[in-house]
């Protein structure tokens, strides 16, 4: 077990990064706050919609804005099924965005759900071709075990729908992922304040991936802070390892204490 | 059952009445809600509703910025063609109005896209009249060709096709479809639509359903605000548009809130639909459909627009010109209506800019040919 921060890194694909913090670029007022919020949140690893990217760059583009340095993850968004997904990764490697991948597959524009099996299939695709792939699921540990059988990097359920701000709601199951998968777990999605993000480490993910609460807090660049403090905190707290939570006071047994008693 | 048996069980007067009889009560208790039902929306587009107006803007706005940041997406349209063989009433390019015809050859498509990258903008609307035998789905299909070059994402606002047909265009590059009922109001739509093929009411109803099972990325309903009492036709376009989210949950469903504007012709529209009633319209729509994409074009005057910003607006137009070749041609060429909010899009993003909004030129990347999609 280990406190010390400076060597506890998140190691995904076989990097390691010094912050457990995942942002991403979509949602901001401006993209000129990108370089502010990546160094208010020390974060690392920034998520990118390929949609979004303007490769003829004849206007403002939100690629200039992402500091040298980031691991730049982009992002399927927008992608129906496996086929599109698979698409616009390897757009995304071609137009020279690196080889990770984070796979979003979205057949529901209701609710923003993962589709579990077409996100199964784009991710064994994209491993093959070499792709580091860090898919975005439901909180589904039975999904999560055949992604990582799959070869997924890592895997990012969701804590609650997209833009909900409604922090771990799938908290059981998130549970189960953690305590069983292998590879770094990383909460993505519904976070919506700082104390949820620190207790989503607390139960022992990897990492988290922040956008919505950041992107639409009055100052996001306050805000992005606040989520990195959070998220060093609840480290901390998972590896010093919290005390045992007990329902009852435990000054007493009245069920055994029989047994000490003197005849 | 399509659409028009799910809207014939709400079309009577029923609906009405219930509107007139909300109480604050009822506009409190849906305000609380997570969630909203049909009648709950239904309850919001009343007259006593319109008393809570900062509540449900308050509500929207953080709905609208949760759902999809502080980003607006910004097209233009282009009017390939005005020729039409409908007499719609209340259009500039119907038929018996006395002006000049004219469609875009594709070599002029070429010089009106380069014209319009240049400002940036990757989303172009290309519009045409009703006339299949001027510009029939060849020339529309040629047009795409000639616009993918230039453009990510094509949409169309153009007259109603068969499913086989938007399966076609789909697969040269459009990727969303604008269709308005114009008014669910059906005895008046007759008499707004005398004649042309537009006269017919269902087959224009079921397009959307057509454009969502061909295939269609993203499918916008709206009804011409101004036509029929508004309340009415907004609660029609979100039944419609809350039908296809439940149906086809891939497509990506969007509203758009057009009020009558003038235009060649001189038709006078039937009720007046003031700036407040196009509020609690859109709010009404956000706090119903949270992930409903809402436009609102360049009808709207400039500082109406502007104060739209927060209320739940999704997609905006700049730079747009109504008449074919507007972008081009030295003379005068009257356009299907009249433009309000004339600012270019460089001003229109500057003012996204000051406003605390990301002006967004890009939001799709074509993927090149067909990618499943189809059903039905």
């Amino acid at each position: 077990m280990n406190t010390e921060n400076a060597t506890d890194f998140l190691t995904i694909g076989g990097q390691e990064f010094d912050s457990r913090l995942l942002i991403g670029t979509g949602k901001y007022p401006a993209d000129d706050l990108i370089p502010e919020i990546v160094a208010a949140s020390g974060s690392r690893i920034i998520t990118v919609a390929l949609r979004r990217v303007d490769f003829a760059a004849t206007t403002d583009n939100v690629m200039q804005h992402i500091p040298d340095g980031m691991q730049l993850l982009p992002n399927t968004s927008g992608a129906r099924n496996a086929e599109e997904a698979v698409r616009i990764a390897r757009l995304a490697r071609a137009i020279g965005c690196g080889n990770w991948v984070k796979i979003e597959v979205i057949p529901d524009y209701k609710y923003l759900l993962p589709d579990g099996h077409e996100t199964v299939r784009a991710t064994e695709i994209l491993v093959e071709e070499g792709f580091v792939v860090l898919p975005y699921i439901n909180a589904d540990p039975v999904v999560a075990r055949r992604l990582e059988n799959a070869g997924a990097a890592a895997v990012m359920p969701l804590g609650a729908p997209i833009g909900s701000n409604r922090g771990l709601t799938t908290r059981e199951m998130l549970q189960i992922i953690i305590d069983d998968i292998e590879v770094p777990v990383v909460v993505d999605a519904g976070i919506g304040k700082p104390s949820q993000a620190c207790e989503a480490m607390q139960m022992g993910a990897d990492a988290c991936l922040v956008n919505t609460a950041i992107a639409s807090a009055a100052n996001p660049v306050t805000m992005a802070g606040a989520f990195a403090a959070a998220i060093r905190a609840g480290r901390l707290a998972w590896l010093a390892g919290p005390g045992v939570v007990r329902a009852v006071a435990a000054a007493s047994s009245p069920l055994t204490g029989f047994l000490y008693e003197q005849e | 059952m399509g659409f028009y048996e799910c809207y014939a069980v709400y079309r009577d007067g029923a609906l009405c009445r219930r509107v007139e009889s909300t109480t604050d009560a009822d506009v409190r208790r849906v305000l609380s809600k997570r969630t909203l039902t049909l009648e709950d929306f239904l309850c919001l587009l009343s007259p006593v509703a319109g008393l809570h107006l900062e509540q449900m803007a308050q509500q929207a706005h953080a709905l609208t910025v949760s759902q999809f940041g502080r980003t607006m997406v910004l097209f233009t349209p282009l009017y390939l063609s005005n020729f039409c063989t409908n007499s719609c009433l209340y259009c500039g390019f119907n038929q018996t109005n006395r002006i000049v015809r004219r469609q875009l050859t594709v070599a002029e498509v070429d010089v009106e896209a380069q014209a319009i990258a240049d400002t940036g903008l990757k989303h172009i609307l290309i519009l045409t009249g009703d006339a299949p035998a001027v510009a029939g789905v060849d020339y529309i299909e040629g047009c795409c060709k000639v616009l993918n070059r230039y453009f990510s994402a094509i949409g169309m606002e153009i007259y109603a096709l068969s499913q086989a047909d938007y399966r076609r265009l789909i697969d040269v590059g459009v990727d969303s479809l604008t269709i308005y009922q114009e008014t669910y109001n059906e005895a008046l739509y007759r008499r707004l639509h005398p004649k042309g093929p537009k006269r017919d009411y269902r087959f224009r109803m079921d397009r959307p359903e057509r454009a969502c099972r061909a295939g269609m990325r993203s499918v916008n309903v709206g009804a011409l605000l101004g036509l029929d009492d508004w309340r009415r036709d907004i609660f029609f376009a979100g039944l419609h548009a809350q039908y296809l989210l439940d149906r086809y949950p891939e497509t990506e469903i969007g509203i758009s809130l057009p009020r009558m504007r003038p235009h060649v012709g001189g038709f006078q529209p039937g009720w007046i639909v003031e700036d407040r009633h196009i509020v609690q319209a859109m709010t009404a729509l956000r706090l119903f459909m949270p992930r409903v994409g809402i436009t609102i074009s360049t009808r709207e005057s400039a500082r109406f627009r502007d104060r739209l910003l927060p209320l739940g607006v999704t997609r905006m137009s700049a730079g747009s010109c109504t008449a074919v070749g507007g972008r081009t041609d030295e003379g005068e060429n009257p356009g299907q209506f009249e433009i309000s909010d004339e600012r270019s899009v460089p001003e229109m993003a500057a003012m996204l800019r000051r406003s605390g909004w990301q002006p967004v030129f890009k939001d799709w990347q074509a993927l090149g040919g067909t990618v499943g999609g189809a059903r039905g």
